[in-house]
């Protein structure tokens, strides 16, 4: 499995729990990095169903929000799932704006995320 | 107009993102020291990252020889901020509506319409390279364009 500096991914069954290590996912140096390793979840460790568990996370800027839509397809053209779960109320907002919730699969718990795959 | 303003500052920076943050972190503990609660500045934060990020990205292209200029003024109900590169501006009105369905997919877009929602005002100069933004804690909160009529948004 590729390493992971800016990810904690752990397994649940079939799928694949991955946390972030940043609270604030920011369009700085870490942002670079932070997408090539969820690529890397995808095209190196050849995993299918993710669940994007994002407990802690305070803040992400719309450099975060294209790599989540870039992530989606490389998991959408590889036969996956792609689920978010636990997003704080104000990074919900943010997804509801820029409609994006209509794009990705939203849970509330990661255990409802869970149950989404 | 007039404002008293409590807080006045103004950085040059390079066209660094390290920099950038610090600048972003001091207005934060400004804001935050002088009574502008959470439930504000999430939006702001994401409005002035974006505009930061857009300055150093696509106006300066990273070029570690070129500047942005950053003014900063806020009292108990109103917070401005202009910033400026160095870069050949934009057109904002050249950017697509990111929210409809044919753009929803496209990873870009996102940061201007972040800055329009979370700001009261955001006007840009006529060369695109210095954004003026406006936050006004009076203002009537905006309507939901939830509807269709929303299509001229970025046109």
């Amino acid at each position: 499995m590729a390493s992971h500096h800016r990810l904690d991914v752990s397994k649940v069954g079939g799928v694949s729990v991955v946390r972030f290590v940043d609270r604030r996912i920011l369009d700085a140096s870490n942002i670079e990095e932070l997408g090539d390793e969820l690529f890397a979840l995808v095209e190196a460790d050849h995993l299918k169903n993710l669940l994007l568990n994002f407990t802690g996370v305070e803040f992400l800027s719309s450099a975060a929000l294209n790599k989540l839509i870039i992530l989606d397809k490389k998991v959408k053209s590889s036969g996956g799932k792609l689920v978010l779960c636990d997003l704080r109320q104000e990074i919900k907002e943010v997804f509801a704006i820029t409609r994006l919730d209509q794009l990705f699969s939203i849970s509330n718990s990661e255990q409802e995320g869970l149950a989404a795959f | 107009m007039s404002h008293d303003w409590i807080c006045s500052k103004e950085w040059k920076t390079p066209s660094d993102t390290g920099d950038a943050r610090q600048i972003l972190d001091e207005i934060l503990t400004n804001l935050g020291e002088n009574g502008w609660g959470e439930e504000h500045t999430f939006g702001i934060h994401l409005a002035v990252e974006e505009a930061l990020m857009n300055a150093i990205k696509h106006g300066n292209q990273r070029n570690p020889e070129k500047f942005v200029t950053v003014e900063f003024h806020f009292n108990a109900k109103i917070l401005q901020i202009v910033i400026e590169d160095e870069g050949d501006g934009f057109n904002p009105n050249d950017v697509p509506d990111p929210t409809l369905e044919e753009n929803l997919e496209l990873p870009s877009g996102r940061g201007l319409m972040l800055m329009k929602t979370f700001m009261t005002t955001v006007e840009y100069n006529e060369k695109g390279n210095r954004v003026f933004m406006e936050k006004d804690l009076d203002a009537p909160p905006p309507e939901d364009d939830d509807d269709d009529d929303d299509d001229d948004e970025y046109l």
